[in-house]
Formats: structure tokens, sequence, C-alpha cells
């Protein structure tokens, strides 16, 4: 793609969703645009940015920012196999379950295996939902797509299951969640905040990692001609099958560290819908990153601004919070669409070439 | 009545599928149509049945111009098509796949449908039951099925594509039987075939087409070896080969057999040792590609023994196969051989058999720069592979092979390439070759086949027909075999 | 376990059967339109939110006009417009239907509850009651099946008349021959993708219509996110009950008489009704398992009568394009 392609590519879907965004604000709620888009912003992370009275907001914003990183991460890897992981929510609540597991259960542990413990827990928990879809999509020859969304769904009625059945708060059933978890297994914080610098860490790792797995080893390298042609690469000699299962099994394992996180992190207990929906939120910022894994780090800031902004436009100026969804949806939307007209237009300027005769 | 095609021409891309056909064909009569793969057979009959457009050129049939710029149009002026593969829907009944088309109008009367469907076939003889599911046919009956449907629609031109593929020698008598019959209700019937016996059998004149031209015309009967030469011209004075010495057995299949379809009858043998070329001719799909797919170890036999180099790799996987030593250049070069959106350089990296984690970049683009110029391939080392053209993926797809190979498999070493990369692509094989490796070729192409084969197996109608000596054979011989007739050269 | 048996025979009692049948009506709209769109090879992904959107526009438009049924077809047109965009996506620019479908679920979700944020807790409107005479004296089933109103009779009918249609007319067989064998259908003078964009749009609007059968008759008014998964559940349901109208809707109902088997467990057993929702999701991977487990199709294939029930396969070109040449 020329320069001059990819600014397109990029300005003018945000340009287009900008445009939508302030025609919602000006006809259907009836309010100036500017005071709600600037919202958004210090409502993420301050006006003027990063100013000091908004470390909570930021240290949230960052917070969110972490597990759509994970996933994301997740995802590109999932997606270099060809793979749609829509059971990608199912493997974030996994990861959370065996997370809470650990920390309901080895609570005799010192503090740093404990926080040690949960993550690797989860991580398996995602990695065995993960494999669990794979198997399915290549055994079972089930297309990835509907085992992820069925199996997502049966994750979601697992915790609900686990909330108000057997890790009931004492005494009452509430779909709330379930008690708060002792402080040892809670992620280290700074302050009062809820911002983990390991959870970061780990994030920053997981987006440089999957960089390197597929720009710099063999491994990324055969993943990647799976997916962009089985045939061709299974007469290579790659085992095409082993290979999508260990991006489902990397993509469930970073999901499932992102549900640990969600759950020791920033709920700091079990809650049904302990994923935020970032799974699926995930998907659209890999669509937007166009499947490159140093784009997914800034885009995921972004989405993260866009969620934990969007709040303050609800408390503030009574609009509802869901524009800034509204927002991320049309922007997908638009980048998607304008991906196929190029397409659809170089197909019609181009001579069907090499057509059978 | 007659049909009448004047000047027609479709080009897709560079390639001339037509180029200023003009034929006629007389109501009443069954008009062959001959030609070898790629002469623009398909093509012609695919513009005459509405599915392509063709670019120029007039059909008229009756005396009218007829336009014909759908399937819709060439049904509602009654010309129907059966496809080789007939189209038909599967999963639906009989009944339904005969009324099922835009141009059966008017309600839905299932009993009268039924009643039209079983009175066409009692006049010809099918049994088709009306509520039989289309898997469950033979794909003799769905011809047949197809057949009464299109009389049932009106058609008055019937075009026949190779329609004695995959079906039974009863069948075939009985379909032949009906195409008279409809001859001499007044119908024109054109019979696409690449079967000599066949058009001998059952056409009254033929016309031959060769490289997207009318090259001849006849009545029948005329001598087969006259209809070979139209097809395949002239023989080329195969060159000067150089001697080389044959080893011992490289791949060896004894009693080899599917257990349908393709190769399914006679048990096959066969023996290709170290330093020799074979070479498999026929038309396409006779059951070259399912032999190439067996060596390679996609396909398991049903039974039989595929051994290599002494080592028996019976129904051993295509991975062991591999480490084996044998590997399969299947025809589609960027479908099932290279990546595309994978760089020169990827692909370098994915064919070495280094095993260190992580992949040493600037290593790799020196190798491939190495290897870019050394086989002369025109690209960078970061071209990606849909970005080169037909020569240079074939030369690509060269240099990625392991230095030792036991046997060697290609589909088409030089289809679509030009002089220059076609002699470059036979120059590295027989380097190969000279090298001990056994090369098993499938070609199109009777001049490569004679030009480079030390023996050429020749398949028909799925089977392997004849193994013959490629250094003394001639275009005749193979053209004759490739259509079925089993006769002494002259 | 004598509580899970009482409450298995009370749901043969007519009040229970009744309630069951009037809750399906949004479901069996939206697994019928979504079985009539993918039969002719056009996934709609976006059911999900393109649902709750319609349930908005269903109940805005009613509210505002006041009259209950300018609900529906306000409803009808967003959700067509909604399974053109997959069309458009689809057959005009290549893109593949799930990415689009995703995309939209997220965006039509969110824009509901943009939209709709005003409307919350408004002054609900619903359809009244009607019963058919006669037919609703007969013991049993008059009860159960015709003493509802206007929506549930159309939702029971959709099921009816889209079998009648794709399986017994003319036009039906050609949806089921594009979405079938797309080259088929086109040798046969059937337009393809016109057909793909009329059947999407006809699906579509019954996605809509699901959505305000939801919002004007069984959960009256407007609020967050209301039919929030039910769309996930239409489209397992599709693949559950193997593309055939009557098999999605024994499935629908199956679904239904599952959730009030679990209600009337509640006393015994609370955690069931929350974890009842899933049940047809592990139901679809089954049934996708049996389709399409090499192994098990081969072993089936030798009990044709095993087969017929368990076994049904998706429209072969489900998902694809199809363009000439």
């Amino acid at each position: 793609m020329s320069w001059r392609a990819r600014f397109g590519a990029i300005a003018l879907p945000v340009g287009l969703a900008l445009v939508a965004a302030i025609f919602l604000l000006v006809v259907v709620a009836r309010t100036n645009p500017w005071d709600p888009l600037r919202l958004l912003v210090e409502g993420s992370i301050g006006w003027p940015p990063f100013e000091e009275r908004s470390a909570g907001r930021l240290s949230d914003t960052i917070m969110v920012w972490v597990p759509l990183v994970l996933a994301s991460a997740g995802l590109v890897v999932t997606f270099a196999a060809g793979m749609w992981n829509i059971g990608i929510e199912g493997q974030i609540i996994l990861g959370a379950i065996a997370a809470t597991w650990v920390a309901r259960e080895m609570t005799g542990l010192s503090r740093p295996v404990l926080i040690l413990a949960t993550i690797v827990a989860g991580a398996i928990g995602g990695l065995l939902w993960g494999m669990l879809a794979g198997v399915l999509r290549t055994q079972g020859g089930v297309n990835e797509i509907f085992a992820g969304l069925g199996l997502d769904f049966v994750a979601l009625g697992l915790t609900t299951y686990l909330i108000i059945g057997p890790w009931k708060r004492a005494g009452i059933a509430s779909t709330s969640g379930t008690d708060v978890f002792e402080r040892e297994a809670w992620l280290p914080a700074v302050g009062n905040l809820r911002l983990s610098p390991l959870a970061v860490g780990i994030a920053l790792a997981s987006v440089v990692g999957v960089y390197l797995l597929l720009r710099g080893t063999r491994f990324g390298l055969r993943l990647k001609a799976v997916g962009r042609n089985r045939q061709s690469a299974f007469l290579m000699g790659i085992p095409t099958n082993r290979y999508l299962l260990g991006s489902f099994a990397i993509c469930g394992a970073l999901a499932g560290i992102a549900g640990t996180v969600q759950a020791t992190g920033f709920h700091h207990k079990l809650v049904p819908a302990v994923s935020g929906g970032y799974g699926f939120l995930a998907i659209l910022v890999v669509l937007l990153a166009a499947f490159r894994a140093p784009w997914v780090a800034p885009i995921a800031f972004f989405f993260a601004m866009i969620a934990v902004g969007s709040t303050q436009l609800q408390l503030r100026l009574d609009l509802n919070s869901s524009l800034g969804g509204v927002l991320q949806g049309v922007l997908v939307l638009f980048t998607l669409l304008g991906l196929g007209w190029r397409g659809y237009r170089a197909l019609r300027t181009t001579p069907a070439a090499g057509a059978e005769p | 009545m007659a049909l009448e095609l004047r000047d027609i021409h479709k080009h897709f891309g560079e390639v001339r599928a037509n180029d200023g056909i003009s034929l006629t064909v007389e109501a009443g009569t069954l008009h062959g149509l001959l030609g070898e793969n790629g002469a623009g057979k398909s093509t012609l009959m695919k513009v005459l049945s509405g599915f392509h457009a063709a670019d120029s050129g007039e059909v008229v049939l009756d005396g009218a111009p007829v336009r014909l710029a759908s399937p819709d149009d060439a049904i509602a002026a009654g010309i129907g098509m059966l496809h080789q593969d007939p189209l038909v829907f599967l999963p639906f009944s009989v009944l339904d796949n005969f009324v099922l088309g835009a141009h059966a109008k008017g309600r839905l009367d299932r009993r009268q449908a039924a009643a039209d469907l079983a009175e066409l076939c009692e006049r010809f003889g099918f049994d088709i039951p009306p509520d039989a599911l289309a898997r469950t046919l033979t794909v003799g009956e769905r011809q047949q099925l197809e057949i009464v449907r299109l009389l049932w629609l009106g058609a008055r031109v019937l075009i026949l594509d190779e329609p004695t593929t995959g079906i039974s020698e009863s069948q075939r008598q009985k379909l032949f039987a009906t195409l008279r019959t409809l001859a001499g209700d007044g119908m024109i019937v054109i019979f696409v075939s690449h079967k000599l016996e066949e058009v001998e059998q059952l056409c009254e004149r033929v016309t031959v087409m060769r490289r997207g031209e009318v090259v001849g015309e006849a009545e029948m009967p005329v001598p087969a070896e006259q209809l070979v030469e139209m097809m395949f011209g002239q023989a080329v004075t195969a060159g000067d080969r150089p001697h080389v010495d044959l080893g011992a057995p490289r791949l060896e299949l004894s009693d080899v057999r599917t257990g349908q379809g393709l190769l399914s009858g006679r048990p096959l043998s066969l023996t290709v040792r170290e330093g020799e070329v074979l070479g498999l001719a026929g038309m396409e799909g006779s059951g070259q590609r399912t032999l190439l797919r067996i060596c390679a170890g996609l396909e398991a036999p049903s039974s039989g023994r595929v051994v290599v180099g002494g080592a028996d790799l019976t129904r051993k996987r295509y991975r062991g196969f591999l480490k084996a030593g044998v590997k399969y250049l299947p025809a589609g070069r960027l479908e099932e051989g290279l990546i595309a959106g994978l760089s020169i350089t990827e692909h370098f990296v994915l064919a070495s058999d280094e095993r260190s984690f992580f992949v040493d970049w600037d290593a790799a683009r020196n190798h491939a720069r190495d290897r870019i110029g050394h086989y002369t391939i025109k690209g960078t080392d970061e071209s990606p592979a849909e970005a080169l053209s037909g020569g240079n993926q074939q030369r690509l797809l060269l240099a990625m092979l392991p230095p030792q190979l036991q046997v060697l498999l290609m589909e088409h070493p030089t289809r679509g390439l030009d002089i220059e990369s076609a002699d470059w692509v036979w120059e590295q094989l027989l380097e190969r070759r000279s090298q001990g490796t056994a090369i098993v070729f499938a070609s199109a192409d009777l001049d490569e086949l004679l030009r480079y084969a030390d023996r050429i197996a020749v398949f028909f109608a799925g089977e392997l027909l004849r193994i013959v000596d490629g250094p003394t054979a001639t275009v005749d011989e193979i053209g004759l075999l490739m259509g079925g007739q089993v006769r002494e050269a002259r | 376990m004598g509580g899970f048996f009482e409450a298995f025979l009370e749901l043969f009692e007519t009040t229970t059967a009744a309630s069951i049948v009037a809750g399906a009506a949004p479901l069996l709209f939206a697994a019928i339109g979504e079985t009539i769109s993918e039969k002719a090879g056009v996934i709609n992904l976006s059911l999900d939110g393109s649902m709750m959107l319609a349930a908005l526009a269903g109940f805005v438009g009613a509210f505002e006009t006041g009259s209950v049924w300018l609900g529906f077809p306000a409803a009808a047109a967003v959700g067509m417009a909604v399974a053109l965009v997959v069309a458009f996506a689809s057959i005009e620019l290549r893109l593949n239907q799930v990415a689009v479908g995703f995309v939209l679920v997220l965006l039509c979700t969110e824009l509901s509850v943009f939209l709709g944020a005003s409307y919350v807790g408004r002054q609900p409107i619903g359809v009244s009651p009607l019963e058919i005479p006669l037919l609703s004296s007969i013991p049993f089933f008059g009860r159960v099946l015709f003493d509802h109103n206007l929506v549930v009779y159309a939702a029971l009918a959709s099921v009816l008349a889209s079998y009648v249609f794709i399986y017994r007319t003319r036009k039906g067989l050609e949806l089921q021959g594009v979405g079938e064998r797309p080259e088929a259908a086109h040798a046969r003078g059937v337009a393809v993708n016109r057909a793909r964009y009329l059947y999407t749009a006809i699906g579509g609007a019954l996605v809509g219509i699901a959505g305000a059968a939801f919002s004007l008759d069984v959960k009256l008014g407007w609020s967050d996110r209301p039919t929030r998964n039910l769309g996930w559940i239409a489209l397992a349901i599709v693949i559950f009950g193997g593309w055939h109208p009557f098999r999605v809707a024994a499935g629908v109902f199956l679904f239904g008489a599952l959730q009030a088997f679990a209600l009337k467990l509640q006393p015994e057993f609370p955690n069931l009704t929350q974890v009842l929702p899933i049940i047809p999701f592990p139901a679809m991977i089954l049934a996708l398992v049996v389709v399409n487990w090499r192994s098990l199709v081969r072993w089936l294939d030798r009990y044709p009568a095993l087969r017929a029930i368990l076994r049904s396969d998706p429209p072969s070109a489900i998902g694809t394009h199809f363009e000439v040449d």
C-alpha cells in the first residue's frame, strides 16, 4: 500500500466516524458536539492530557487497556493463522475462573507465589478453552466462529453458576459476584489506584512477544503460511493442524491472563461479566490495526480511552455512555467497508489475468 | 433449422481462448467438436450457453441472431448445455431438480411435472425415480436427469461437454441411443469430446479446434490418424537426447488401485529408475493427477504397494514421503505451491530445513539474493510470490526444492510459460535427472512429452492405457492413445 | 428427584404451554428470518445487534405514533437495512460476511442504547389479545395455540409460510438452489445475487419484526439492551434446527420449555434459570459436530433413519461469494 493509500485507509474512517458521532450528538442528542468529545479525553486521561488530578482515571484507562491489549495480541496470532477466534470472550472468562480458583483455594502461599500462581492458572484456563475451540475446528470440522461463540456462552453460564452456586457469598446468592479476594491475591498496585505495573508489564511484553513471534521466528512464519494458504503450507510439509491448535493455545493463554487481570487486578472478585466484553472489543481493535501487533497497543489505548471516557458523558453531561461504543463500531465498519471498496476498485480496474482458457 | 456461429472472439487477459470461430451446425445432425486441452472448446460452448459473453461475433439460430448474455437468454433461445459435471443440486430430489429453473414458469405443479418427467424417461428408457435424492444417482443418471430437464424446457440445441467421463458402458450406449433419437427428431446435438472412438461412432460431422481456432472440418468417417493430426498439428522432431544410464529403481508401484473413481479399475504397476524421466499423457482428468498424488503420499491406494528408494511407504503419511525424498509440485503454482503475501525470502526460509527457533533474517536475505541470482528469478528478496510472473513462480518453486531428491513429481512443468522459461525449467529438471533423481511429470503438451520423456504413460478414461517408449513414440501414436485407440503405430 | 418429574409434567399444563408459545414469538421470527437468508447462502451474523436496534425502532414507532401496529414496519425496515449492509458488503465488496456481521452486532447494540436512552421507562405499548373463536375452544390446543394475539399468530404462521415457500414453491426451490450450488442456479437462469439480496432483505425484515415482537409484546417498553443474547440464541437454534423451519421452530419451543422447566424448579435449584440460556449453544456445537465430524458422519451414513434425525447439512454455498467467470 502506498503512503497515501495507507493514510486514506486510516484518516477516512476516522473522519467518517467523527462525522457520525457529531451527527448523533447534534441531531439526536441535540447538544453541541465539542464538549462531549473533549470530555471523552478528559474523562480518560485528563484535560489537558495527563494532568495530575486525573491520575485515577488514567489508571483506570490503563487497566482497561491491559486486558484489551492482551486479548488483541492473542488475536493477532489467531488471525495470522487465518482463524476467527470469536471464542476469545470465553477464554478470558475461563482465565478469570481459573485465577479465582487459585485465589480462593491457595491462600496459604506467599504473596509473590500466589500472584504468579493466579497468572499461570489463568493462562492455563484460557489455553484449554482456546484449545477446545481449536480441537473442534481441526478434529471435528466445526467452524471456529460458531464453536467459539458457543463456548463463550458456556463459559458465561459456568461463571454464573459458580457465582450463585459453589462460590456464592456467605449467606446470600447474588449475581453481583463472589466474595472479594484476600488482599494477598490482588495484583500489586500503585498506591490506592488500580494501576498495576506488573499487569502493564505483562501487556507490553505480550505485544512485543507476539511481534517477535510473528516477525522473527520460524514458528511465526510457518503460522502465517498456514493462515494465508493452508494447502500450500501443507504441501510444504508444515503440520497445519498442529499450527492452528498452537495459535489457539497462544491466544487462549494471553486471553486467560487478561481474565486474571480482570479478576485479581480490577474487580478483585469473580463477577458474571468478568470479561468486560474486551474480547469482542479486541476483535475490533485488531481489525482496525490491520492484524499488526505494533499497532495494537496505540489503538487499544484509544479504545480504552473511549471506553473509560464515555462513562463521564453519563455523569457530567447526562449523555448516554454508549456513544463511545457507537464511535468504535462506526470506525471499524467504515474501515472494513473501505478495505472492501479498494479491493473492489482494484478488481474492476485490472483485467482478469490468468483466467482459465 | 441451423445453428451458425460467426467469427466468435473471446479472450481472457492475454489468452485468446476463441480467435474468430465460425461454424455451422445443421439441424438433425450429431456434430462432434474435437480438440486437445486448452483448444478453446469449452470456452466456445460456454459462450453458446450464455455463461461467458463473447467479445465479438454473432450466434444465429434459424436465420435470426440471438443475444446470449446469460444462461437465461440461452435457455430462452432453446439452447441447453449439459456440463461435464452435471449441474444438479445434490441434496434435492430428482423431481425438485427437474422443476428448478427460471424458465419453468407458472405455479409449481409437482404432479404435472412428475407426469412429464415420467413420460420423458419412458421415451428414452431412463430409470430415475422422481423421489430419489440426486446425491444417490450415478453421474450417468444425473446426466439423464439433465437431458430430460433441458428437453422439458424446450431445448432445440443440446450441447454435451465430455459426457462420457465417469459413466458406465451401458449408460454410454443409452446416452448414444438417446442422442441419435434426438438428432433424428431434428434437434441440433453438439458433442464435445476427445474420445476418437466415440466421435467416430456417433457423429456425422466433426469440427476440430486447436489454439482457439477451427483447424478443420470433415464429414465422418475420417481416419482417426487424420483427426489426430488436425488436433495436435505436425510432430516436431525430437532433439538429441543425452544418454543417461538408468540406475536402481527409485519409485515402484505394484498393483496399485484406488477404491473408486479414477484408477479404480485395473491394478497399476510401474517402476521409475534413477535418472529416468517418465511422462504422463492423457486428457485432463484421466487419472494422471491421481497417480501423482498416490506417488506423493497425498492419497492412499486401496490396495497395492508404493516403494520409494527401496523403502515401503504404503499408507505412510504425506510427510513420511517428504522425508523419504519425494517432492510434488502441482499445477496450481500460487494455489498449491507458493503462498501469496509472503516474500521470496520468506519462501526460502520456509523451504529450508534449519531448525533454529529464531530466523536470522539478514542471512536469509543474503541467501535469497544468492538464489535469486542463481536461478535468474526476476524479482527481489522482498517481492511477494503473487507479484512474480508464472515463469518466475516456477523458478522459485524449483529453487525451493531440497538439493537431494529421490523422486520429483510435477504437473504441467511449463504450462503458461514463455519459451525461455520453459527451456530453463527443463535444463533444471535434466540437471536433477543427471544427479539421479527420478522425474515423473504430467503434461498436456505432446511436444514436451515427446522431447523429454524416456517413457510415456498414456491415460485414458481413468486408467493407465499403455506405456510407450519416448524416443520412438510419435504424436499420432500418443494422440490416438489419448483418444482411447490402441493401435499399432504406423 | 420427584421435583424434576413434577416440574416436567407441569410443562404440559395448559397455562404453562400457552406461555411458552406466547413467549416464543421473537425467537421464532428471528430464527425463521435467519433460516431464510442462510438458505440463500448469506450468513447474517448481525442478528443480536439488528434485533436490538429493531426492537427500539418498533417501540419508538409505536410510541411516537400511538399505534402499536406502526411499530412493526419501522422495526422491519431497520432489520432489513442492516441485513442489506451485510449483503452489499458480501456481494459487491466481497468482504467476509462474518466480519461485517460481527461488527454490526456491536455497532447496532451500542446504537440502540444511545438512541434509546430517552425512551427508557416510557409508557409501554402492547399488542392487544385476540382470541380466535371456535379454534380456541379445542381442548388444550385451543388455549395453547389460539388464545394469544396477532403477533403470536403471525410468528406461528411465519413458520408454516416459510416452510411452504421454501419447499413447496418454485421460487422457494430457487432460493434453496442459490444457497446450495449457485453456479447450477445460474445455469438455470436464476439471478443468483439478486436472489441473495432479496432473501437477505426478507430475512432481515423478519429479524426486525422479531425485535418489535419483543418490545411490543413479550417485554413491553424499552430498557437497556432488552434483547441481549436473543440474537445469538436464534443463530444457534438455526444451526441446531438444521436450516429447516419446522425443526428450527421445534428448537425454539424446546428452548422455551427448558426455560419454563427451570422456572418451575427454581425453588429447589435456584441456579438453574441463570445457567439455562446457554443450553442452545452446546446443542449447536453438538449439531455441528454431527454434521462435520468425518468418522461420525461415515458411521451415521450407515443408519439412514438415525441420520435423518440427527443430521442435516448446511446449505453448501453458505457464506461464499458468487460471481460469473
